[in-house]
This record gives structure tokens, sequence and C-alpha cells, in this order.
């Protein structure tokens, strides 16, 4: 029997141990009504079928690697050093739980330890938690963090509109909920105008906590070291959310004065997979640490003198404090986690910087030469990473839709989450983006493929 | 003198100018970055590629884990992890799909999820599917906001208290609280189920539902679940259930006949995808007809149907009144492809049979322990069971002893001190995935332990001596707090 | 288990003695024993402000659990101790001594009704075995 070991002999010497007959009396305490229901499901597969059929549902499917992929907006195409796989694949790390016990968990324990202080390092913080779901729910949580260092007294939790539509969205959905908190995001009404020097007059005396997006949705760059002064005059919390590849290269958010980090941790090694799982990074200021949720790891010392790992904080979490817990957060994203640790102790210090500065430099030499191409106008007006945007002469998806004929995954349609940007592409450019690539894209663009199929 | 197994960060074993990974030369021209966004300083480590594979390999070693031994941990269902699951999740076709691609480019994967959903819908009864959840406690605040949305559709705001019995998950209440609801505890009976009387204290115009898990974490099926649900229902409440358990009932019984109008499953839990340490997971979340209408999204769906020539396309589809969305994108896809796998593999009759064994092994451990441990709830288990370590001749053994003593033997400890209402509860889940042989070897070491309780209570004190590092110093970690370095 | 003759008892575990118009809190002993080793304390009133009886004043954890404390008298925070914030483990050694967590003062006279003295606080301890 598939993954079930017994066989029929040892099944009933264990009945008759027990000192029942069958296996349905096992099941007496269910009312006989609802007991034993039709299940209508196929018959099972073996190893060999299951196999074949996901082979062929995989082929239905276009991978990033069988095209020249200019897609971003929240989820980037990395390449993923092969020793990463080769070491999260190792049963030791992906098939134990929480490390409750840290006399048999110090490799996750470790890890987490390890991922933590590279996280801090890499946003220029003190402290980090051990993993969120994904950025957006890293964004939520930095609300509800911000909605009780204020006791609830502060209710307005103030979000840039260049954060990404869909972490604002999650934002609302998490904290809609808590007493009296209204989370604001001005209206966006032109790339211009998302500036912080906009978003700097809003902010008052109710204000908890503001949420600005480092680089922003649009690829756009702030030094927000002025800006964190004004939060911080408002005696408000200061949270930007990064991209941690740009960190690589760019000014750090605790060296601007940021209290909370989070961001999406996804492009550090980890796969596209359709959105998920991916890995919310959390960091914030030493003094904020008690009112961070989620798992964190403390070095100690064990009963032999050993320096050792344990998860600390734990009298704060929601199976000790139930309903007084800040957040019922469980699990956190382990093994996305210690990928992520792998992937910057792999590029380290100089593969680190080499890879921001590929993205930074392929996404500038796309830009000024799309920005070259009649009709089409790149919009940024202000330094941008590896993203940018751009007006299109038409609608994105059939320009996408074309595009792929040539084997180009194009930029993100901007008018998919906001609807009055019509025509307007989000372009995202990385290490994997050769100048060979970029040049076909604009070549394409441009219509200089007129004798093939339109 | 056993051997030190300190492993030095990576940091410690740091080299200045090493490097692990190269990337190619620019092929374009450097573009200018303004000074002032510049970083001042990059504080990583420097290391080659055999530095982090030795590091991590080392690191590894110092694990316990399912694929090393048995992992009895209850309400965490740690089950083997079938390897074909970990093979097929990584094709290209699945693990390198962007989030955005165009629908028509993905049909593969919203095959997967919309086939999952049906599946889901299948084994519990109920009628629509989220898997957008990332884990169970997310599953489970989605669940709840959905009964919090489902009122105040109805204008019934004042429907504020949420029922959560004694014996839940700490994640429960805390999720309520996050969807606006006061908590009420209901008490366990002697039986170990939910009771009555306390819980006709409650049904009146304030109640917007209950929490149940079931079979609850005492490892038994509530034999008045029926009756509390109708009394909830009958008072205008809404019943969500816990799934965390969902491997003692598939097959056995669905969760929405018995009266459930919410639940979340743990796909890491039931369906086998592996823990990683704590995570990721998938908490998919499943309702009846009237709370579809809520669900978190999107969803995958049918956007146009099958013709003659054309399979049906598939695209995403949010409810009308979602409670909105709660991740980034749509949920853990590498692991919902997992658990579909696992699924298609055992297919109906696999499916009954997980439970069936789940419930066998569970049953035989707790029979051939309980003459030496003392069995608070004596009845037949579900696909779990807690002891009460409390011997009136050993005093000074408490759960925790026993539990790091099992390390000595090569065991992972069972959950302790959960549920709170056992003091020295230890909960164990054997799970199907394991054999005749693992068990016995378990109970035999069970059996040594009880004896030395009594005679050489100091070995379980001192214990565990065996595995890589003794017992921690936590007062010493909280207060020094060093979380990073 | 230590109680003091004379200061006034909670059923959140706070203990207040009272001199004139001036009122010190701090946890009980059954309280610090029942958390073990406490390894934080935050205190999150300041002088000056107003508090009324059963506002929270602050938080204490140790590696079991974390405590919400509650004020259990009325009135204006006249000090809070920053030397159990250094050292929480005083709360341990010296929990009616050293170890107080603020002190409040009421223009009109400390109110202790619906607060138990040592004698009825020693049998609600002994009550919750």
């Amino acid at each position: 029997m598939m993954f079930i070991p017994h066989s029929d002999a040892e099944r009933d010497e264990m009945l008759a141990s027990i000192g029942i007959k069958s296996m349905d009396d096992l099941f007496e305490a269910i009312p006989k009504k609802y007991r034993f229901p039709k299940i209508n499901l196929h018959e099972g597969m073996t190893e060999i079928e299951a196999s074949a059929q996901l082979k062929e549902i995989a082929e239905a499917d276009l991978s990033v690697e069988d095209v020249s992929c200019f897609m971003g907006a929240g989820a980037y195409h990395h390449y993923i050093p092969a020793a990463i796989d080769n070491l999260i694949s190792r049963g030791e790390f992906y098939t134990a739980y929480t490390p409750y016990q840290p006399e048999i968990s110090q490799g996750t324990l470790q890890g987490i330890f390890e991922y933590q202080s590279l996280i801090a390092r890499l946003t220029g913080m003190e402290a980090a938690n051990a993993s969120h779901y994904d950025g957006a729910t890293a964004c939520a949580e930095a609300g509800i963090l911000a909605y009780h260092q204020y006791r609830g007294k502060r209710k307005k939790i103030l979000v840039s509109p260049g954060l990404h539509p869909h972490y604002a969205a999650v934002m609302r959905t998490y904290l809609e909920n808590f007493e009296g908190v209204h989370v604001e995001i001005p209206e966006f009404k032109s790339l211009d105008s998302v500036t912080p020097q906009n978003l700097a007059d809003l902010i008052d005396e109710d204000t908890a906590m503001v949420m600005v997006q480092y680089p922003d949705f649009f690829g756009q760059l702030f030094d927000y070291s002025e800006f964190a002064e004004t939060v911080h005059s408002k005696g408000a919390l200061f949270c930007m959310s990064v991209n941690p590849i740009a960190l690589g290269l760019l000014k750090t958010p605790g060296a601007m004065g940021a209290d909370i980090v989070v961001g999406e941790g996804q492009p550090l090694g980890i796969p596209l997979s359709l959105g998920g799982p991916y890995l919310g990074l959390f960091a914030a200021k030493k003094d904020l640490i008690r009112k961070v949720s989620g798992r964190i790891v403390g070095e100690t010392v064990d009963n032999r003198g050993q320096k050792a790992y344990v998860l600390t904080l734990t009298a704060r979490e929601q199976h000790i404090r139930r309903e007084k817990a800040t957040s019922n957060i469980c699990s956190n994203q382990g093994l996305n986690a210690l990928t992520a640790a792998i992937y910057l102790s792999l590029l380290g210090k100089e593969g680190l910087q080499d890879v921001a500065r590929l993205c930074y430099d392929k996404a500038h030499y796309a830009a000024e030469i799309i920005n070259k191409i009649p009709g089409f106008q790149v919009i940024n007006s202000t330094p941008f990473f590896h993203e940018f945007v751009v007006a299109c002469p038409e609608p994105v998806s059939e320009i996408n839709e074309h595009l792929l004929h040539h084997g180009i995954l194009g930029g993100f349609d901007l008018s998919r989450m906001i609807p009055s940007l019509q025509n307007v592409m989000l372009i995202a450019v990385t290490e994997l983006n050769s100048k060979e690539s970029i040049d076909d894209l604009c070549r394409i663009l441009s219509g200089e493929d007129n004798d093939e199929e339109s | 003198m056993m051997k030190n197994r300190e492993e030095k960060t990576i940091f410690e074993i740091s080299s200045e100018g090493r490097k692990g990974f190269r990337f190619p030369k620019s092929d374009v021209q450097s573009a200018e970055i303004p000074d002032e966004l510049l970083r001042e300083n990059l504080p990583m480590p420097e290391l080659s590629e055999i530095d982090v594979v030795r590091h991590y390999t080392h690191l590894s070693s110092l694990n316990y884990s399912v694929d090393a031994g048995f992992y009895p941990l209850g309400s965490c269902t740690m089950k083997y992890n079938p390897k074909i699951c970990e093979k097929a999740a990584r094709f290209s076709g699945f693990s390198q799909l962007h989030p955005l691609q165009p629908v028509e480019t993905v049909q593969g994967a919203l095959l997967i999820l919309y086939e999952m959903q049906e599946m889901l819908q299948e084994i519990s009864g109920f009628r629509a599917c989220s898997l957008t959840p990332a884990a169970g406690a997310h599953g489970e605040f989605s669940g709840v906001k959905m009964i919090a949305a489902y009122h105040q559709q109805r204008k019934n705001s004042h429907r504020k208290t949420m029922l959560i019995p004694d014996s839940a998950h700490g994640t429960n209440p805390a999720s309520s609280v996050m969807c606006g609801f006061r908590v009420q505890p209901v008490n366990t009976n002697e039986r170990g189920n939910i009771d009555l009387s306390s819980l006709a204290a409650f049904c009146n115009d304030e109640l917007a539902g209950i929490m149940i898990t079931n079979p609850n974490t005492l490892g038994l099926f509530d034999e008045n679940l029926v009756e509390a649900i109708d009394m909830v229902h009958q008072a205008g409440g809404l019943v969500y259930g816990d799934g965390a358990n969902m491997n003692a009932l598939m097959g056995i019984a669905k969760p929405a006949e018995l009266g459930f109008d919410v639940m979340h499953f743990n796909l890491h839990k039931t369906f086998a995808t592996p823990h990683g340490g704590g995570g990721p997971g998938a908490g998919a979340v499943c309702c009846t007809e009237r709370l579809r209408d809520y669900l978190p999204g999107p969803i995958a769906g049918v956007i146009e149907p099958a013709s003659d020539e054309m399979p049906p396309l598939y695209g995403w589809k949010t409810p009308e009144r979602s409670i909105g969305q709660i991740g980034s994108f749509w949920g853990h896809f590498d692991v919902i492809v997992k658990a579909y796998i696992y699924c298609l593999m055992l297919g109906r009759d696999g499916l009954k049979r997980v439970a069936e064994f789940a419930t066998l092994n569970a049953n035989y451990l707790m029979h051939a322990l309980k003459a030496d441990y003392p069995l608070p709830y004596d009845r037949i288990c579900m696909h779990e069971f807690v002891l009460d370590v409390k011997w009136p001749d050993a005093p000074d053994i408490r759960a925790l002893d026993v539990a790091k003593r099992l390390m000595d033997y090569d065991f992972h400890p069972p959950t302790n001190y959960f549920p709170l209402i056992v003091h020295e509860a230890l909960m164990i889940e054997p799970t199907e995935t394991e054999s005749k042989q693992t068990l016995d070897q378990f109970i035999d070491a069970m059996r040594k332990i009880a004896k030395e309780a009594h005679e050489q209570p100091d070995l379980l004190h001192d214990a565990p001596v065996n595995t890589p590092f003794g017992r921690m110093d936590e007062v010493k970690a909280a207060k020094d707090l060093k979380i990073a370095e | 288990m230590n109680i003091i003759p004379g200061f006034y008892y909670s059923k959140n575990d706070e203990w207040v003695e009272v001199k004139g118009n001036k009122a010190t809190v701090g946890i009980t002993d059954y309280a610090q024993n029942s958390l073990s080793d406490i390894v934080f304390v935050e205190i999150s009133v300041s002088e000056g402000d107003p508090v009324e009886a059963s506002d929270l004043l602050g938080t204490v954890e140790s590696v079991k659990a974390a405590s919400d404390v509650y004020t259990p008298v009325a009135g204006i925070v006249a000090a809070t101790n920053e030397a159990v914030i250094d050292n929480p483990e005083l709360i341990n050694t010296d929990p009616f001594g050293k170890a107080w967590l603020i002190q409040v003062e009421n223009e009109n006279g400390i109110d202790t009704s619906g607060l138990m003295n040592a004698e009825e606080y020693k049998t609600y301890c002994e009550g919750r075995g």
C-alpha cells in the first residue's frame, strides 16, 4: 500500500492487541449516519503513472527558462546557484519540523540565526525575525506592530501609493478588523506625484506608521533620510519594504532611519513557482524586537558549555499568550529562510554587489534604448533600480501577445492593478537578461519583425 | 569526553577576498548611480563554494528529521514526505512560472490548482475552496474573517463572541482577536468532549461562532460534536473547523456533513508535504455554499468552458464579497503541487487507508503504553492521544524529562505541555507511515524510561546525553538577547 | 510563599503598599514564583500619567510566559522603577522591595476597595493550588 508499510498480518496482530476485530471498530465514536461517506475520486496511481501525468501537465506551462523574461512587479527571475538546491534537498533540513527541541535541531536553529544576522546586516538594522510568509504579509504584520506599539491610540497607517498594490491590499485585509484602524493610501495620480514630499504632508499626530517601498513599485529610488526625520518628528514609526538584491548596492534603510524593514525575499535564491512559497523579510530596531511577531532565534549555551541556539522570546507567541498574542503566526518559512541564507553566503560581499550592479546597468541600458523607439517612452524621471515604467502606443496585452510569439515574456501590464495606467508597461531587467535579449526586445517593439506573423 | 559539536558561524569562517559564486562580466555599459544612494559598506561573509557546502552539510547533521527517524509530534502529523513530490515540484513547468504570466501560459498550473480545490471539496464535502492561505494559521485567519464578513453583511455586527474550547490550538484565540472577535473559552468535560451546558450559556444573539478542532487535541472524536454544532447554528452562529487533525478523518467522515461551515486544511500535515524546519506549508480553506462568496481570492476557475475541440480555459476568479487578498500572490503553489501528486497516488481508497492506519497506529501505541503511563482519557482514540506524566511514586519527573530522555533513545519527543488542560501532557501522533516494528521500538523505549523514572530519575533529569547538544540555558538566551551577529 | 501583612493585593497578583496619599505597586512573590526566571520588564506608563484602577501598567516576561500587570489603584503616576527594568531578576529576588514597579499618588487618597488584605490573599493563593 502506498506509503503505508503494514502487512495484513501485522494489521491483524495490532487489532488483536488493541482488542478489536476490524478497522471499522476504530471509528465507533462517529455517528453511524456520517461514517464512511462515499468519496468520488479516482483510483490511486503508481509513481511511474503520476510522474508521467505531472510531466505532461508541466509541459502545458511556459517556463520562464524557455523565454526571455522582462516581467517583475514583485517577483523576479534571478539565477539560482546549483549548490542551493543541493543543500536544501537534504532530508535533514526539509523533513524536520519547527525546532522545538534544540538539542536535536541545531542545524535549523543556527541556519535561522545566520539568516537573521544576514538580513540585519543587509538592511542595516539590529534585529530580524525568522521570516514571515511573504512581502505582503510582512507589511501587514508591520502595521499590526505599529498598532500595538501605540496601544491602539494612533489609528492611521499611512501607505505610499508606491507600495506594491497587492501589499497594500493585504494590509487592508489584515488591519481593517482592528478597532478604528484606517489604512490610508493616497490615490495614484501620476508617477511624478509618487514622492516622499507628497506623502510627508499626510503624516499627522494620529499616524502610527508610514510605509514606503524601496525601490518602489515603479522602480523609483529616493533617499528617505529627511523623510524619516519628518515621520519621527510626528512620533510615528517608519517602515520600508525593500528588494534585498537592490541593497547589494544601495544605501540601507537603517542608514536612512527606518524603524522597521520588511520585504520580499524571493529574489534571494527562491524559484518563482507561480508566486509562492516566498519569504517575508522582517527586520527592526532592537527596542522593537519584543513587539515583532513570529519566531526568533537567539544565542545561548547548553549544559555542556557549547555555544548553541534556541527559539527565544516565545512567551509572546500565540501558543502561550493565546488571545493576547499580537499575531496568530505559528510557522515561519524555515526552508526558504535557509535558502536565502545560503544564497547570501555563496554570493557574499562581492557577488551581491555584482548582481545588484548587473541588474542596475542592464535595466538602464534597456531603458535608454527603449526610450528611443518611436511611440515608446520611459516615464521615470528619478533614479530607478532594475524596473521602470514605459508608456506604449498600444494596449500592453496586445504588445505582450506579440512578444510572446517571439519567445519574450514582456513587462507587466500596469492597468491590471492600476486601471488609470492604460498602455503602460512595467519592465524588469535582471542579470539573466543579456544585452542580446534586450536588443531583441527593442527590435520587436520597434516593429522590425514585419516579415513574420503578426 | 564528548566531541564538541559547535559549528562556527558563516561570519567566523569568512575569509577576505573569497568568492563562492561568479557572475559573467557585464555586456552593457555601466550606468551612473547618484552617490547619496550608495551604501557605505556591505558586511557580508566571504566564502568559497566548498566552505558554504560543508558548513550547511555540517549543520544538517545536527538536525533530527522524518527521514532519519520516528517523529511522533502530536498535532503536527510528521508523516513521510514522498520523494517523487519533491522531484515533480521542481519541474521547470512548475517552479519557473512567474505569478503574473498570462493565464494562457500557465494552464497546467491552473489545472492543478483547480483539481486540488475539487479534490479537497470531495474529501471534505464542502462546496468551495481557496488555496491562497500560506499556512494553517493563515487559513484559520481567513476562515474566521469570513465568519466576520458574513455577520457584517447581514448587519449582525453585534455578534462578537467566538467560542473556543479550552483544548484548542493557541492560534484559534489569536486568529479570532485579529478578526475583531471576543474570545470565550468553553469547557471540556470528563470524557474529553465539549461540555454542552458550558456551551449553552453562550448561545445567545452575541454569538458569532465556534472554532472546533475535531478530532480534538486530546485525539478524541467529540461525542457531542453534532449536538454542539446544532446548538451554535440554532443560536445564529457559524462553525469553524480547525482541520489540523484531518489525517484522522479522510474517507471516515466529511466535515461539511457533520455541520461545519468553514474549515482549513494543513497540506503540510494531511497531504504529506514537508515541514521544512518550520515552513513553508499551505493552508487551504474550504466552505459551504453560504460562505463561498467570502473566500479569499483569487481562486482557480474555468473562465471558458471546454468545447468539442478545446479543453476548458482556466483563469483566476475572485469571489464577489471576498474578504480580500491575503498574500503577495496566489498561495504556495509549489507546496500544492506536492499535495496534488500525493492525492493522485493515494486516490480514493488510499486516502481512507491513511486515516485508518493513522488511527490504528495511535491506538496500538496508546494501548501498549497505558499500563506504564497515566492516560487521562481512556477510550478509543483517533490519530493521536495524550498521556499525563504524573506518577505519585515519581513526583519529580515531569513530561519534559520523559521527552528529553526519548532523544537518548534516538526518537523525537512527542509534543509536550499541550493541550493545556492536561498539565503534564505528552501528545503522541505516530501517523500511518510508521511500521509496527518502529512502533514496537518506541514502546520499548517508553517502557524503559518509565522504569528509569522510578529507579534512576537522574537519567531523566540529565537527559539528553547522547545528542549533539544538551539542555539549553533559555534564560540566558532571553536575557542577553543576542539574535544577530 | 511570602506575603507581607499590611499590604493590599489584587486577584491579578499585584501588591499595593499605601503610605498617605501615595501607593507603591509591584507583583507578588506568588506571581514571580509561577512565572519563574523573569527576563524582561516593561513599564508602559510614565511619570505624570493619570491611571485608573485596572489600567495596564506594563508587562513582565519570563521564558515561560508574558504577563500583563495592571495598576490596582487610581491616581497620577509619581515614579517608575528604572532599576527593575535594568535588572528584571530583582522581581525574583525581592518582589516586595527593590522590585516595585510604579508609585501612584492621589490627592483624594488611595482607594483600596475591591482589593484583598494579606489574610484574604493567602487564602486566595492556596485556593489555586
